[in-house]
């Protein structure tokens, strides 16, 4: 059962992605971030949900829409924002930015910009995790465009027939880039696929935090006792455009503006306000939130540039 | 009247757009090609005036992207392959090299595979390490396949209409950062022949070998050493395989200096087959040894001034220019 101080910490997880991608987007118009990033404003519940499921000592996956996962998994907003804004400082100093965010420590093992590659990378994670004997699991977080590559197929099968401690959650946020679900996939629910490899398919209401938990959570627990891997799918929305080069010509103002009714955050603010939590108490995480992520802003701005001789030394080993 | 000018881009959709209405065998599938008009908006429109059965928009799956081009160009179909970004042409790899290049002569000179792969390359646009790659050497190097490089959108036009027509693999490279620029573009039918290089600029004090971005780069860098007082002759070679090695061989006879300016990492790509061709057989005229201009030995960084530096720019070729014209 989740106390509800940990529902608090679920809620400005939630606050500090939003807070941060909101910041992030204004950098990029301001043009003190560049090249493209992918926001995963309206999906908040989903990493924060899976991410309360684990051990400080477990490990997660990224995809190209990362700022959220990373957050969920307890990064520094600092050392993120740094990297967006292509500074020494930045996780990854300064030379992957957005697409490529890695917060080894923490445990992330890693955003990546081609679409489906960091499927089989977790599967090799959990192989180590089971070599290892250290009885911790990988969360890996892919998408309903991912989940048509061939990677997810062949890093599915392997994991099953392995029985490794990995986690696999589709973020069904309806489209990849322009194409919608219902042309990219024969079947109605992702999850369904799960059948075919042999491992337990369960499909979730993405925009509510606590069923992303509670679902990851029985997920993990399967996968950390030794049964395999399972396939979680939950159902989201991105609010903005895939990139910050989408014109948003193939879905309606209608649909994005019903799906914003469902606010992962404004519903779980309500849920928390209906268990007798002081608005108070909500509007100081929202301070707070802000003033993190106003600090990460100027720790970023004033932070050095990278160089290239450092970097240079940073190809190989 | 003045000549007309269009963008890179428009020229490659016009090549689209006229080898589609003239031949019904020529259709275009990747991702996002449709109602979203491709990552860079070059097939915008071609939805509405095709539909959706020529122009075919698929889940994320390059494997079978490619795949699906190579079994329908054996049944005698033109399919026009987009890979969205150039670093994704690793995903389909097996395809395009096991089997797109080498189906016809394993089967003994029997099957013809008409496919152009078209694919956005190259760096500076801040999109580090995954989607600001150039590859096109890796892909040269593989007889069977044709690997075409233009550098206006002249040229982007009249060779994309002969590889579409051309009954081989093409990787039809078009680079992101000249997608916006505009040149002269007549609107009357013409085609460019695969593998005929052009001298973009007349000179006698050196010749620089490019193609792709680094085709423009030098023709600025040109333009500034013609300030200084040097005459620099632009071969912009166009199609790296076939390769028109006439074209740079007579230059060089000329001039009797060489730089080769390509942006790839300077170890083992095109570039050095061109100067290897240079040393081979225009060796007697040189005055200098052949001058490499290759980018840095690393990924592509993020941080834009990192970024910059990894491919050779204007002043890095009027540099290396000067280190050529003293040596
Ligand atoms: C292998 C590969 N193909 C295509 C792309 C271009 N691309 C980037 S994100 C994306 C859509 C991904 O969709 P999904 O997995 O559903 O994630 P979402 O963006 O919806 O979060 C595409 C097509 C890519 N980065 N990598
Ligand atoms: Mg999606």
């Amino acid at each position: 059962m989740l106390l509800q101080e940990d529902k608090l910490k679920m809620y400005f997880t939630m606050l500090l992605i939003r807070r941060f991608e909101e910041r992030a987007e204004e950098l990029y118009m301001a043009g003190k971030i560049w090249g493209t990033f992918h926001l995963y404003i309206g999906e908040e519940a989903v990493a924060t949900g899976a991410c309360f499921a684990l051990r400080p000592e477990d490990y997660i996956t990224s995809t190209h829409r990362g700022h959220g996962h990373c957050i969920a998994k307890g990064a520094d907003v600092k050392k993120m924002m740094a990297e967006l804004m292509g500074k020494a400082t930045g996780y990854c100093y300064g030379l992957g930015g957005s697409m490529h965010i890695a917060d080894l420590e923490g445990g992330n093992l890693g955003a990546t910009g081609i679409v489906g590659s960091a499927i089989p990378i977790a599967v090799g994670a959990a192989l180590a995790c089971k070599l290892q004997k250290n009885n911790r699991v990988v969360l890996c977080f892919f998408g309903d465009g991912a989940a048509n590559t061939g990677a997810f197929h062949e890093a599915v099968n392997m994991a099953a027939v392995f029985k490794l401690p990995v986690v696999f959650l589709c973020e069904n946020n309806l489209y990849a880039m322009s194409f919608p679900v219902q042309k990219a996939f024969a079947i109605p629910d992702i999850a369904e696929r799960a059948k075919g490899y042999g491992i337990p398919g369960i499909t979730v209401d993405g925009m509510d935090v606590l069923a992303v938990y509670e679902a990851t959570k029985e997920a993990v627990e399967l996968a950390r006792s030794g049964f395999g891997p399972t396939l979680v799918e939950a159902r989201t929305y991105r609010f903005r455009g895939h990139s910050k080069s989408d014109k948003g010509v193939y879905r309606t103002k209608e649909e994005v503006h019903m799906w914003m009714e469902r606010c992962p955050i404004k519903r779980f603010r309500a849920h928390l306000l209906a268990e007798g939590v002081p608005e108070a108490t909500l509007k100081d995480l929202e301070k707070k939130a802000e003033d993190l992520i106003e600090e990460a802003v100027r720790f970023a701005a004033e932070s050095p540039e990278p160089d290239l001789e450092k970097a240079r030394g940073m190809v190989y080993a | 009247m003045p000549e007309r000018e269009i963008t890179y881009a428009e020229a490659i959709r016009e090549a689209l757009r006229e080898e589609m209405r003239k031949d019904p065998s020529v259709f275009l599938i990747g991702e996002d090609i449709g109602v979203y008009g491709g990552a860079f908006g070059v097939t915008q429109g071609l939805l509405e005036e095709f539909g959706a059965e020529r122009v075919i928009d698929t889940p994320i799956s390059e494997t079978a992207i490619v795949g699906a081009a190579i079994g329908a160009a054996l049944l005698g179909m033109r399919p026009v392959a987009e890979i969205m970004f150039f670093d994704f042409m690793t995903l389909c790899a097996d395809q395009i090299v096991n089997q797109a290049a080498k189906i016809r002569f394993m089967f003994g000179g029997k099957a013809k595979v008409s496919i152009v792969f078209r694919s956005p390359a190259g760096s500076g646009t801040g999109a580090a390490g995954h989607h600001s790659g150039s590859l096109e050497s890796w892909f040269a190097q593989i007889p069977g396949l044709r690997v075409v490089a233009p550098a206006t959108p002249y040229d982007a036009k009249g060779l994309l209409k002969s590889a579409i027509r051309d009954d081989n693999p093409v990787i039809f490279m078009e680079h992101k950062l000249l997608y916006r620029v505009k040149g002269p573009v007549p609107e009357e039918e013409y085609t460019i022949p695969l593998g005929v290089g052009e001298v973009k600029r007349k000179g006698k004090d050196l010749t620089i070998v490019a193609y792709s971005i680094t085709v423009r780069r030098s023709l600025e860098a040109a333009e500034l050493l013609a300030r200084e007082g040097i005459e620099a002759e632009v071969v912009d070679i166009r199609t790296l395989r076939p390769l028109d090695e006439e074209i740079i061989l007579s230059s060089v006879r000329k001039t009797n200096r060489a730089l080769v300016v390509y942006e790839p990492p300077r170890f083992g790509s095109f570039g050095a087959e061109i100067a290897a061709l240079i040393a081979e057989k225009a060796f007697d005229y040189l005055d200098a040894p052949v001058m490499r201009l290759g980018g840095l030995e690393m990924p592509p960084p993020y941080n834009p001034n990192l970024e910059r530096r990894i491919a050779p720019q204007v002043e890095d070729i009027v540099k290396a220019s000067w280190e050529l014209l003293q040596s």
